[in-house]
């Protein structure tokens, strides 16, 4: 599959975006329920970036789109589509993020916040799942069908999230005394998260696509080559679905998407002990490398997909 | 609405002769044209005579090789097939239920896929959707486009009875091109397929789809068909008068 920046940069940058809402709407939650000593003035930064980073992620899928002035039909289908039900819940977090953000800069107690922090988190985590199930759903595109490919999606939009809240409360909060805890944690997700792509990848070089040429053109069990293509250029159909990655490229990648992934969560942990920088050199480490990760895996998860039409050509 | 109609009793389909086209590109050029107007048209036809031609067609004539093979009806020679790939208009198809406008739709009459470009947004799900690759992207509108089952002759009181068929299957010059209602039994095209053993395309990815492609008939098996003894032609006894003849005109 053609792997398009759009769609690329939306998925990364959103996910980062929807992860961090869920982490802040949990930890609204849970210490308002604990009646902590609150951090309204963080919340209030990472409230505000989340939703930056969601909404500039959700436009960039805008420049996926032929009509993108129409794109508020795809609301409708929500009985149906998951791209329908991706953008219903996206903008339904927007309700609990808005609500949260004046209640927290009226500085209103009571159960209240909590409530708004629970209901943007069970939603930021309905639209991340949703995103995922849209590319999980396409049967001609087995690759997707994998039952790892929800799972690692979530995780890492829960770790590029969590990454970014980490520097949003280093920057903002004068204490750093849980940094290389929050770091240590943060880098066991991202080892739990490399392990889950390298099962996943093993398991796509392995499994061949499920139909043979020959099942294409309704002569199953016959070896069937292409003989003449119907079109001397390409089309639509060839420049979108029938991306080839050269398998050393593909490497390179994969050993590039891992090193970031895991090497940069490490790597801030060691310099988080070493105490040298400032307080939030770490976090910004984490987070930069994290998304890095991000990036390199969403391309890779695009560009090695193949398609079943691929088989007519 | 993306969310599939009841099953119709009406399934409007094409049933596509392997056996007796020739890849003559007569079904996608005429397509081509009549979708140059219409509910479908223009289609896009960008540098026609450039660097770099691009455009959308809703047929596309494949053409490939078929190796040798021994089959349960005798050694089976190799031969090239010509596949016209277009839109089979499948009973549950995700083409329609991915869609998150509603663009994409099923007409609940007569069973034909369509999308409506007034709604279609061109997010292009619907193309990864389809296994066939039966929807196409169009750069210069910015919608999707797909074969339309030629739903503006069908029903067209402009043109004559007889030629209210898709224009693909009346510019078929070999008669590989059918079209009926292939949810009624009793149809021309519903004998045909049960007749030649029509089959559908890629079933198990349960799109279950309308149109049906007639397999090649089984050839007599020809000197490099496997299983063949090796016995030359020529070797064979010719019949005396002409061995006769051939001894007068050679002297």
């Amino acid at each position: 599959m053609h792997p398009a920046l759009s769609v690329i940069f939306f998925t990364t940058l959103s996910g980062a975006g929807f992860g961090l809402l869920l982490w802040l709407g949990l930890s609204v939650a849970l210490l308002q329920l604990r009646s902590a000593p609150a951090l309204p003035a963080t919340w209030l930064w990472a409230l505000g970036t989340g939703t930056a980073l969601a909404v500039i992620g959700l436009l960039c899928s805008l420049a996926h789109l032929g009509r993108p002035l129409r794109a508020w039909r795809a609301l409708s289908q929500w009985r149906t589509s998951w791209l329908s039900r991706e953008g219903v819940l996206a903008l339904a977090c927007l309700v609990p993020a808005i609500v949260l953000g004046a209640l927290l800069w009226r500085g209103v107690e009571g159960p209240l916040p909590g409530v708004a922090g629970a209901l943007l988190a069970l939603l930021a985590l309905g639209t991340v799942v949703c995103t995922a199930m849209i590319y999980a759903s396409l049967p001609p595109i087995p690759a997707w069908r994998h039952p790892l490919v929800v799972p690692v999606y979530l995780l890492f939009a829960l770790l590029t999230g969590m990454a970014l809240m980490h520097l949003v409360f280093a920057l903002r909060l004068p204490l750093g005394r849980d940094g290389p805890m929050a770091l240590a944690l943060l880098a066991a997700l991202a080892l739990v998260l490399a392990v889950a792509k390298w099962l996943y990848w093993r398991d796509i070089d392995r499994t061949p696509l499920p139909a043979t040429r020959g099942d294409a053109v309704g002569l199953p069990g016959r070896e069937v080559s292409v003989f003449e293509r119907p079109h001397t250029g390409q089309n639509f159909i060839t420049r979108e679905m029938a991306f080839v990655l050269a398998r050393r490229h593909s490497r390179l990648l994969r050993l590039l998407a891992t090193a970031l992934l895991a090497g940069a969560p490490l790597l801030a942990c060691l310099l988080a002990a070493a105490g040298t920088g400032p307080v939030w050199g770490a976090p910004a480490l984490a987070f930069a490398g994290t998304l890095a990760a991000s990036f390199v895996e969403r391309w890779l998860f695009f560009a090695e997909a193949r398609h079943v039409v691929t088989l007519y050509y | 609405m993306t969310a599939l109609p009841p099953p119709s009793k009406k399934k409007l389909g094409l049933v596509i002769d392997l056996d007796t086209c020739v890849g003559c590109h007569a079904c996608a050029t005429s397509c081509k044209e009549w979708n140059s107007g219409g509910i479908a048209g223009p289609l896009p036809d960008e540098q026609p005579y450039g660097r770099e031609p691009s455009g959308v067609w809703f047929n596309r004539v494949h053409s490939y090789e078929v190796a040798p093979a021994r089959t349960p009806s005798g050694p089976q020679p190799a031969m090239t097939l010509h596949f016209p790939r277009s839109c089979l208009h499948c009973e549950t198809p995700a083409c329609v239920t991915v869609c998150p406008t509603g663009a994409s739709y099923k007409r609940a009459e007569d069973g034909i896929v369509l999308v409506d470009e007034d709604k279609c947004i061109g997010c292009k799900l619907c193309s990864w959707a389809c296994p066939y690759g039966a929807r196409e992207y169009s750069a210069v509108e910015g919608v999707m486009k797909k074969c339309t089952l030629c739903v503006d002759r069908l029903y067209n009181e402009n043109l004559d009875p007889a030629e209210r068929v898709p224009a693909c299957v009346q510019a078929c010059p070999t008669r590989a091109r059918h079209f009926g209602d292939l949810g009624d039994p009793d149809s021309e095209v519903s004998k045909l397929v049960a007749g030649r053993g029509g089959v559908a395309l890629m079933p198990e990815l349960g799109y279950r789809p309308v149109n049906r492609y007639l397999p090649p008939r089984p050839r007599r098996a020809g000197g490099d068909a496997e299983g063949d003894d090796g016995a030359e032609p020529a070797t064979r006894e010719k019949p005396s008068l002409s061995r006769w003849l051939g001894r007068m005109l050679r002297r």
